[in-house]
């Protein structure tokens, strides 16, 4: 502990925490723009600057350490001053049109200027503009951009992919795509981490609720919605719904308000995804002659456009499997279709998720296997699921619960971790044991593969063999895994990769808190949820086992595979312009 | 108003004035990699504002130019832009009263011409082809890329022991550094926004006479590999301490019989004392690098038997030889060259010289230490001949100045023109022709022209030759290693074509060079041949380094070493150069601005911890 004064006041505080954390511990808040803990600490935009007594120079706190005996002023006049006037420097940079803004109410900008009761600005407006193809899922606008640089940190630092970087120097500097690339040509995995990461409006998804509106309002269409697991964790947080009571019955009575006709569980499609990626495994497993190690998990889009852009020639290891979404599009306008005995061209099919890259992922034009249209006609994130619900002007808090439609609402407790780090594979452990041995195990006995941590690997004994599994989340991550496989170093039979820190909890298309991350205690949510769950095996699933019954057969059979498999390799993706080089150095 | 007053100036004079001094410093630490359109246009504002104000060309053609900058920075041009910019740019050159007008306009037309897929880059793609890659100067220029931020801060905190094992990671000759590295760091040092660069080797020189001795760090596991490293100059040993603490087993094979090469057989004792060499070259041996010295490879040797035997091969053989003058009476007896000179001295061979009349040839730091050499072996006069002016030589003039100091008469713009032999053989006298300096070379460089004089006689007995050196290349050659213009062909990896398990780097194939280039070298090799050998070894240490203080940066002189007086300096080969006191050391460590905190450093990290 040393010893500090902080506006007038000594307090005892942690030796070698910087100004910002010190004044934190005693109560005292400085306020920060770029700061983001352990990501960014570049004292860029130095709002967060303070006075040290006989000092000339202003400090930044949030990268400065305290010293035995240091005075420190974190609002004296100089401080407010210079404060004030950065604020209104950004400002002059910045387009203030917070009323059009996806971000405004939740902008660390405008909170900053409304705090410090800026007005007006005595400084000329130069708003810098550049081209920008608004049909990619992800949008950046270099008006609203401030330069803290977060989002090329943690595209370097989280998800090691360098997507972002600084462009131009000088004046004109400004954030943008490396290599002086567009965005579309680029090998962005689509994980939209630097859009829950930005302070501003930046950066944010294609906004596609006025399409989803349009669809609503079709009358020849039947629309069909489905609600990914980690979304119920996360959808109430913009308005300020406490976890207990922002369920996903309420979600789907928001939704049923809005007018979508049928409203299922993506969990349903999820039960069918372990159904066919454990029998997948099971037989590679049986025939490893004819098989690459290990097997990959394919759930997860961004984790998909990362082994294609970053390690083409291990595409052949990726499960055939759909993702939980496209196996749910795919049987919305096949199975449901026939159910319903419409033509499954008036279905339109719309999934909610947490995540950019599922926008991309439904739009790849070899995902139409129903043969009406693309499989899943529109992808909204949670933030835009939000939206719709403020712009239908409905009071969540007062909504009654409800139940999803049936069959596709019943989901396992399996299914829900699919939203969760590790919970794929836990899913998938629980009924490979099953199918291999016909006894269901302990479905807590593959606890040890979840939890934050980037990198778990695990050995479980099923039947007369010992599965070697691994499980990882963040793209930094996923290429120290890649890295270590392609060496050698380790060896797995079953990876489960999630691209977002924490998976599809923490998710790019979740709702965005700044400075806080929510991914575990969303992830801790959805575990509550499958303990909660009387089904705890996706092969216990009734209505799997019912449209198994009914229409597939069994999992492998000639129409799984041609509606609930796919062929990675016709997918596009731009290519990682690193492909030639060695990057193992960069991750040991 | 009397008919005649004294100008005085006036305040804002003198404040622009100041203010000029301001802009030249920050210009000498303007950081690489700049958007080079900026900076044109940037350069043109000022020139706008230089203009007087009569012609048409300057004051609105600059103004007009600067507007068509500007355009394409902001994303406004097209590709006819370029050629607008170009064609008013030659327009103002051809049409331009004064040299205010016309040299503003040709500093656009250069850039335009010589940086023209910039312009176009910015219209293409909005964007510019430059980027900061390394944000801390100093690291940035340093080719072995030192963490000197960071050792600065620990000769501040008074932990000279971790400076030292901090350098190591970098360069395995901290202290050979210490005294006779270039010191391309300190060139665009931040510090000279506020006052001058940081004399960042004598801070080095502080540390390394204070931390006593440092031990090298634990090697690796032994990987079982067997590496030949030919040449113990400061490439070889550099790349062969860092393969040895990848657990590979080296073997540096040394024609000479010491180790060091250059740092021994280069670089004159008063400049980098033997004992002190040793201090690195011992810590390099302690990781168990053996050494073969006395050793010809590709005479004692085959080549073949190298590469046959060892797993992988490293050629560090330096630039050895001497150039030829090229001048008639050049192989007169007396007449030697400055390497062989150096070299034999480094063997301990001094006798020659005293009471001889010497005159060297040459204008660059080997030059200067031939002279200063000459002086220091008894010779009665020292002269340095040379074609251009002082001010055009390549050597530090720290050295020029020193050499003058002990009494080396320099002769400027002198061309050599023949050498006048005795009947018996021996050199008489150097004949030179009186040189005027003229044009500007393409490089930027004045270029010699004979005089309207007539040729005059420099009565000497030895003549030294000091005007480049060349690489003993033959036997590699002969083997099959690629080499071109008087240097080895190898990539910048070090890998040389066509022989897989066979690496070259330093002087041998940049030609004459520096130490820490070759140290640079030897790093690159080490890391490239730990990877052919199929390893993944990283050099890294546990060394902590100071958080950077936050005191305002007053602006202050810069500390510069001082010298042991002329006369008595110049009568042996015992170290010239004082060091730093404690107090100046503490002061000079103290204007460090820690650009690897503040600024861009502590965003794109300026700091490898590990290669």
């Amino acid at each position: 502990m040393v010893t500090v004064t902080i506006n007038h006041k000594a307090y005892e505080v942690e030796e070698g925490s910087t100004i910002l954390d010190a004044a934190a511990s005693v109560g005292i808040h400085i306020p920060t723009l770029c700061y983001l803990k352990g990501i960014n600490e570049i004292g860029a935009c130095r709002v967060c600057v303070v006075e040290l007594a006989g000092k000339d120079k202003l400090v930044a706190s949030c990268n400065n350490r305290v010293e035995e005996g240091m005075v420190v002023y974190t609002n004296s006049p100089r401080v407010r001053e210079a404060r004030r006037g950065i604020v209104e420097l950004i400002l002059s940079q910045h387009d203030c049109y917070c009323s059009t803004c996806v971000r405004s109410g939740n902008c660390g900008l405008q909170r900053i200027a409304n705090d410090l009761g800026i007005l007006d600005l005595p400084y000329q407006r130069e708003l810098p503009v550049s081209e920008w193809n608004k049909r990619f899922p992800l949008i950046r606008d270099f008006s609203k951009c401030i330069k803290c640089m977060r989002c090329i940190q943690v595209c370097d630092e989280i998800q090691g992919m360098h997507i972002w970087d600084v462009a131009n120097t000088g004046s004109r500097t400004t954030v943008d795509v490396t290599w002086n690339r567009k965005i579309e040509d680029s090998d962005c995995a689509l994980c939209g981490q630097c859009i829950t990461h930005c302070p501003v409006g930046a950066l944010r998804e294609r906004d596609d609720t006025e399409k989803a509106f349009a669809a609503l309002a079709d009358p020849d269409k039947i629309t069909v919605v489905q609600i990914a697991p980690s979304v119920r964790a996360a959808w109430g947080e913009p308005f300020g719904l406490s976890r207990e009571q922002a369920t996903v019955k309420r979600l789907v009575a928001a939704l049923r308000k809005m007018g979508f006709r049928y409203i299922f569980d993506t969990n349903f499609a999820a039960d069918l995804t372990i159904m066919e990626e454990g029998s997948e495994l099971l037989e590679k497993l049986g025939h490893p002659e004819a098989a690459r190690f290990p097997m990959f998990t394919s759930c997860c889009p961004g984790w998909v456009r990362f082994i294609k852009s970053q390690y083409p020639d291990m595409v052949g290891n990726l499960s055939s499997a759909k993702s939980p979404q496209q196996m749910f599009g795919a049987v919305a306008k096949s199975y449901y279709a026939e159910l319903l005995k419409v033509d499954p061209k008036q279905i339109y099919s719309i999934s909610v998720m947490p995540c950019l890259a599922k926008k991309d992922e439904c739009a790849q034009k070899v995902l139409n296997d129903a043969g009406a249209g693309q499989d899943v006609d529109l992808v909204l994130t949670t933030r835009e699921i939000d939206r719709m619900i403020r712009a239908e002007h409905i009071l969540v808090s007062e909504l009654e619960e409800e139940e999803f439609d049936m069959p596709l609402g019943v989901g396992t407790g399996a299914a829900v971790i699919f939203g969760t780090t590790g919970g794929v594979m836990q899913a998938a452990l629980r009924s490979a044991y099953y199918l291999a041995t016909g006894e269901n195990p302990d479905p807590d006995a593959f606890l040890e593969v979840g939890g934050m941590q980037g990198w778990k690997e695990a050995n479980f004994r099923i039947a007369d063999r010992t599965l070697r599994v691994a499980v990882v989340n963040g793209l930094g991550n996923a290429r120290k895994l890649m890295e270590s496989i392609r060496t050698g170093r380790t060896t797995y039979d079953f990876v489960e990769v999630m691209a977002c820190p924490g998976g599809c909890a923490g998710g790019g298309g979740q709702p965005i808190t700044d400075g806080m991350e929510f991914a575990q205690i969303r992830g801790e949510q959805l575990y509550e949820l499958d303990k909660g769950n009387t089904l705890r095996f996706s092969h216990e699933n009734p209505a799997v086992l019912g449209a198994y019954r009914d229409y597939f057969e069994k999992p492998l059979s000639e129409r799984s595979h041609k509606l609930l498999h796919t062929k990675h390799k016709k997918w596009e993706c731009p290519l990682s312009p690193y492909l030639d080089q060695d990057r193992s150095n960069e991750v040991y | 108003m009397s008919r005649l007053e004294i100008i005085t100036p006036n305040r804002a004079q003198t404040t622009v004035e100041k203010l000029y001094r301001d802009l030249e410093r920050r210009i000498i630490a303007s950081p690489p990699n700049l958007c080079p359109v900026d900076l044109a246009a940037s350069f043109l504002k000022i020139c706008r504002a230089q203009t007087c104000g009569k012609c048409v060309p300057c004051r609105i053609g600059l103004a007009q130019l600067e507007h068509l900058l500007e355009d394409v920075l902001d994303q406004k041009a097209t590709m006819e832009t370029i050629d607008l910019i170009e064609r008013t740019a030659s327009i103002i050159v051809q049409s331009a009263d004064c040299a205010i007008g016309y040299e503003a306009a040709d500093m656009v037309l250069k850039g335009v011409r010589g940086f023209r897929e910039d312009y176009v880059e910015h219209v293409v793609t909005g964007r510019c082809t430059c980027s900061l890659n390394q944000p801390v100067p100093c690291v940035a220029l340093c080719p072995a890329g030192v963490d000197i931020p960071g050792y600065i801060a620990l000769v501040h905190a008074g932990r000279y022991a971790d400076a030292v094992q901090l350098i190591r990671k970098d360069n395995p000759f901290p202290t050979a550094c210490a005294f006779v590295c270039e010191h391309p760091c300190e060139a665009r040092c931040r510090r000279n926004m506020i006052d001058a660069s940081i004399n960042i080797r004598g801070i080095k020189r502080y540390a390394v006479d204070h931390a006593g001795k440092v031990s090298a760090p634990v090697c690796a596991p032994a990987t079982g590999k067997q590496v030949a490293v030919i040449g113990a100059g400061p490439g070889g040993l550099s790349t062969a301490y860092y393969l040895s603490l990848m657990g590979h087993s080296v073997t540096v094979y040394e024609k000479q019989p010491h180790l060091g090469g250059m740092l021994r057989y280069g670089i004159p004792s008063y400049r980098l004392p033997r004992e002190r060499l040793w201090d690195d070259i011992e810590a390099i041996l302690s990781t168990g690098v053996q050494v073969k010295t006395g050793v010809n490879v590709g005479k004692d040797i085959e080549i073949s038997d190298l590469t046959g035997t060892y797993d992988a091969v490293y050629i560090a053989i330096g630039a050895h030889s001497d150039r030829k003058i090229g001048i008639p009476g050049e192989n007169s007896r007396g007449v030697l060259s400055a390497v062989d000179m150096l070299r034999a001295i480094g063997n301990n061979v001094k006798s020659g010289f005293a009471g001889k009349t010497v005159v060297v040839i040459g204008g660059g730091n080997v030059a200067m230490d031939a002279a200063r050499s000459a002086v220091r072996l008894g010779a009665e006069k020292v002269a340095i001949v040379y074609r251009r002016r002082e001010e055009d030589m390549t050597a530090l003039p720290e050295e020029v100045q020193g050499a003058a100091n002990e009494g080396c008469r320099i002769l400027c713009l002198q061309a050599p023109s023949r050498i006048e032999a005795t009947e018996d053989g021996d050199v008489a006298a150097l004949w030179v022709r009186p040189q005027i300096i003229g044009n500007m070379d393409s490089a930027g460089r004045p270029k010699p022209v004979d005089a309207d004089m007539e040729e005059r006689r420099i009565p000497c007995d030895l003549i030294v030759s000091a005007i480049g050196q060349s690489v003993e290349y033959g036997p590699f050659a002969e083997y099959g290693v690629p080499v071109s213009r008087g240097s080895i062909i190898a990539q910048s990896c070090a890998r040389v074509d066509n022989i897989p398990n066979l690496f070259a780097g330093g002087d041998c194939v940049s030609g004459p060079a520096t130490v820490i280039k070759a140290v640079a070298a030897g790093k690159v090799a080490a890391a490239n041949i730990d990877n052919f050998l199929g390893y993944h070894h990283e050099i890294t240490t546990d060394v902590v380094i100071p958080p950077a203080n936050m005191d305002d940066r007053t602006p202050c002189g810069r500390v510069n070493l001082t010298e042991r007086e002329s006369d008595e300096r110049k009568n042996d080969f015992d170290l010239m150069e004082s060091g730093m006191t404690d107090q100046e050391a503490a002061q000079e460590s103290s204007r460090c601005l820690r650009c690897d905190h503040f600024g861009y450093g502590v965003f794109k990290g300026g700091r490898a911890y590990r290669w």
